[in-house]
């Protein structure tokens, strides 16, 4: 309602209240609090950083990050970037960064996909599928996460040895050195195609919306995956004939007590992942569920006695009404996922907090090691937590 | 059939008149004409095929048996008032016509179509088939006009402007126009409930089924729900209504089937049934509704 239809009688401002000096008065009261915890704070955090700096010096221990430009001298076993334990120790902590940010990305996706699929599952009207994904939801919550992540860890040290691993597609071969594959020798014509396959999947996504708009005009569905398919597989393909058709696969081989060739997915990684992922997939499985359930079966009626088909309903009423409760805490998920990574020191895997807690063994700058381990795990928790509130106000609900 | 045949057309003084397409796609002129006295000329049309046809149709919760051989024709453009103590199969009656509920033994018939699992027939029904609920069920995350124009679109495969005239054409009939951009949270209980009848007829449906659309409402607004179906009832719309007005069900309704324990107990006109109840069940019924109003 704009001013100019409102009454002039009701256009004047509140009045101020005068601020009474007396213990009585609410806001006296909530001002002497708000000073008191303050000073508490700041007295705290002054006792904290004095009684700091005073115990260096008397150790002798030099502050600052100088030492990240020593050679660390600390064995990698899995890195993204080339590493060589000759690098410095900043090269040694990014590798650290990169080891986790793989484990929590790749976590958090296959999660997603697992979570949502046992929740969907438990909603199911077939009494076995439900009850199956019950049981799994009941299991896997109420089990610590590090007693299943030593229990994965410890199925793959049961593995068989490296001669005697399994191998049940030519060229692959489970052992407790992990899980090796063949791969692709790397060119210039395959990162082309995969830049191709970005291209195709703005271009499928750019068809997608064009398709709509004419849906829209015409009435007219049209069918978009075909044309998205070609785009996304095809024009990748396209490019890579184009440049020559490179393909040259390295195999992995036992030589002596090892495999050379190939890639591998270690152990460690494998245990992690797989701990993470189904222990996170438990909490996700039950957001989901909530989330869905939480849509009135009206909604669901409605949409049905107007002649839509339950896919549609689902994709048009019930989702998008859905991922509003989702959304919240499944950032948190995400969230514990990332964090809950940290218990890879637990079974070996080098993540950040293994190569930290091996620098600040090494040099002694423990303030300074776990300032680091802080900023990272602070940096990615804020990158998901500003992501996800974002899409969360895109898809608010208007009401009232 | 039971006050007055088509012919009523010739009252006099016709207030409303449209053309309309019935199902066998003739367009036939029909007069639907309020009298003098505030009741609407039957548009029953007994020359068609019946429009729904229900036939020992039985129903069970698990246990619990909640229709029991239900048999009822409806004629095309029949008005048909539902009304019975809550817990009698009223409701599930009405939701195993689109097979939001489904029934377990009997035939049910909708336009010539037999629900079965045959999910084309379910869609051929359900296209043909309007229905209106008590809790209104609009779609709190799109706006008056998307909530009108979403079946049209995905269902009837309309172009979105051709959906939004008809849509906007819909909801200046029950008198909301203004609202189109709005979401279903910013209106009153009684717009939402204009809009969700608003919704249903963008499909152009051939039958329209409400369930109790006004007990959710407070007093001041049953009035503008009503006025909009009592509309709907003289442009000659067939509709089975589940509702306790009953000045609405004396002012449009055909029939007046009263239901009890998941049977329908009697059935007959406004004035037979109301006026002179024949069993102690009915007699009960009224006499505790009265003692209600």
């Amino acid at each position: 309602m704009s001013d100019a239809t409102v009454d002039p009688r009701f256009r004047r401002k509140p009045p101020k209240r005068p601020l009474r000096l007396s213990w009585a008065d609410e806001r006296i009261r909530g001002i002497v609090w708000q000073v008191l915890v303050v000073g508490v704070i700041g007295s705290i955090i002054y006792w904290l950083w004095s009684n700091t700096v005073h115990n260096l010096e008397v150790r002798r221990i030099a502050t600052g990050f100088g030492f990240l430009n020593r050679e660390a001298g600390l064995p990698i076993a899995e890195h993204l970037i080339p590493y060589d334990p000759t690098d410095t120790y900043l090269r040694a902590l990014t590798v650290g960064v990169l080891n986790t940010l793989k484990v929590a990305v790749v976590g958090i996706v296959l999660a997603t996909i697992l979570g949502t699929t046992i929740g969907i599952m438990r909603l199911s009207k077939n009494f076995l599928v439900s009850k199956i994904a019950g049981f799994y939801v009941e299991v896997i919550r109420d089990l610590p996460l590090l007693l299943q992540l030593l229990f994965w860890y410890t199925v793959m040290q049961g593995l068989p040895g490296p001669r005697q691993s399994m191998n049940p597609v030519e060229g692959v071969f489970l052992s407790n050195r992990g899980l090796l594959m063949p791969a692709l020798q790397w060119e210039g014509a395959h990162t082309a195609a995969v830049l191709a396959s970005v291209a195709g999947i703005v271009l499928a996504w750019l068809y997608g919306r064009s398709a709509r708009a004419k849906q829209m005009a015409d009435g007219q569905p049209r069918r978009i995956w075909p044309a998205a398919v070609a785009l996304i597989l095809g024009l990748p393909i396209a490019v890579w004939l184009a440049l020559g058709a490179p393909w040259t696969i390295s195999w992995p081989a036992l030589r002596g007590f090892n495999f050379r060739g190939g890639m591998s997915i270690s152990p460690e990684y494998a245990a992690l992942l797989i701990g993470l992922v189904t222990y996170t997939a438990g909490f996700i499985a039950e957001v989901v569920r909530a989330g869905i359930l939480s849509v009135n079966t009206g909604q669901w009626e409605a949409a049905q006695a107007l002649g839509l088909r339950s896919g549609s309903v689902l994709r048009l009423i019930v989702l998008p009404q859905a991922l509003r409760v989702i959304i919240p805490p499944m950032t948190s998920n995400y969230l514990n996922l990332t964090k809950n990574s940290s218990l890879a020191v637990a079974i070996g895997y080098q993540d950040i907090v293994s190569i930290a807690n091996t620098t600040l063994n090494q040099t002694g700058q423990a303030i300074e090691g776990i300032a680091i381990i802080m900023a990272v795990y602070l940096t990615i928790s804020l990158s998901i937590s500003l992501f996800m509130n974002w899409y969360n106000a895109r898809i608010a609900l208007v009401e009232r | 059939m039971t006050r007055a045949g088509p012919e009523a057309g010739a009252v006099p003084a016709p207030r409303f008149t449209h053309t309309a397409t019935n199902d066998l796609g003739h367009e036939t002129k029909m007069s639907a004409a309020l009298e003098t006295d505030g009741f609407i000329a039957s548009s029953v049309r007994t020359d068609a095929p019946p429009a729904i046809v229900l036939d020992k149709v039985n129903k069970w919760f698990g246990a619990l048996h909640v229709l029991r051989d239900v048999d009822l024709q409806v004629a095309l453009g029949e008005r048909v008032v539902v009304c019975g103590p809550s817990g009698s199969g009223k409701s599930t009656m009405i939701r195993c016509i689109n097979r939001l509920e489904t029934h377990q033994e009997g035939r049910i018939l909708v336009d010539g179509i037999e629900l079965s699992d045959d999910l084309r027939a379910l869609d051929a029904i359900r296209r043909e088939v309007g229905m209106v609920f008590q809790s209104f069920n609009l779609f709190p995350h799109l706006t008056v006009l998307e909530n009108c124009t979403l079946a049209p679109i995905w269902v009837r495969k309309m172009p979105k402007k051709h959906a939004e005239e008809l849509a906007m054409e819909y909801l200046t009939r029950v008198k909301i126009p203004e609202q189109a951009k709005k979401y279903p949270g910013q209106l009153s209980g009684g717009q939402q409930q204009r809009v969700a009848i608003a919704r249903a007829l963008c499909m152009k449906p051939k039958i329209m089924l409400f369930d109790e659309p006004t007990s959710a409402l407070d007093p001041e607004m049953i009035k503008e729900v009503l006025d909009t179906m009592v509309m709907l009832a003289a442009e000659g719309m067939t509709m089975i209504c589940v509702t306790h007005e009953m000045g609405f069900a004396r002012q449009v309704a055909d029939r007046v089937v009263f239901m009890d324990r998941g049977e329908i107990v009697e059935s007959g006109t406004p004035e037979a049934v109301f006026n002179d109840p024949k069993t102690e069940r009915l007699q009960l019924f009224l006499s505790q509704i009265l003692r209600g109003h």
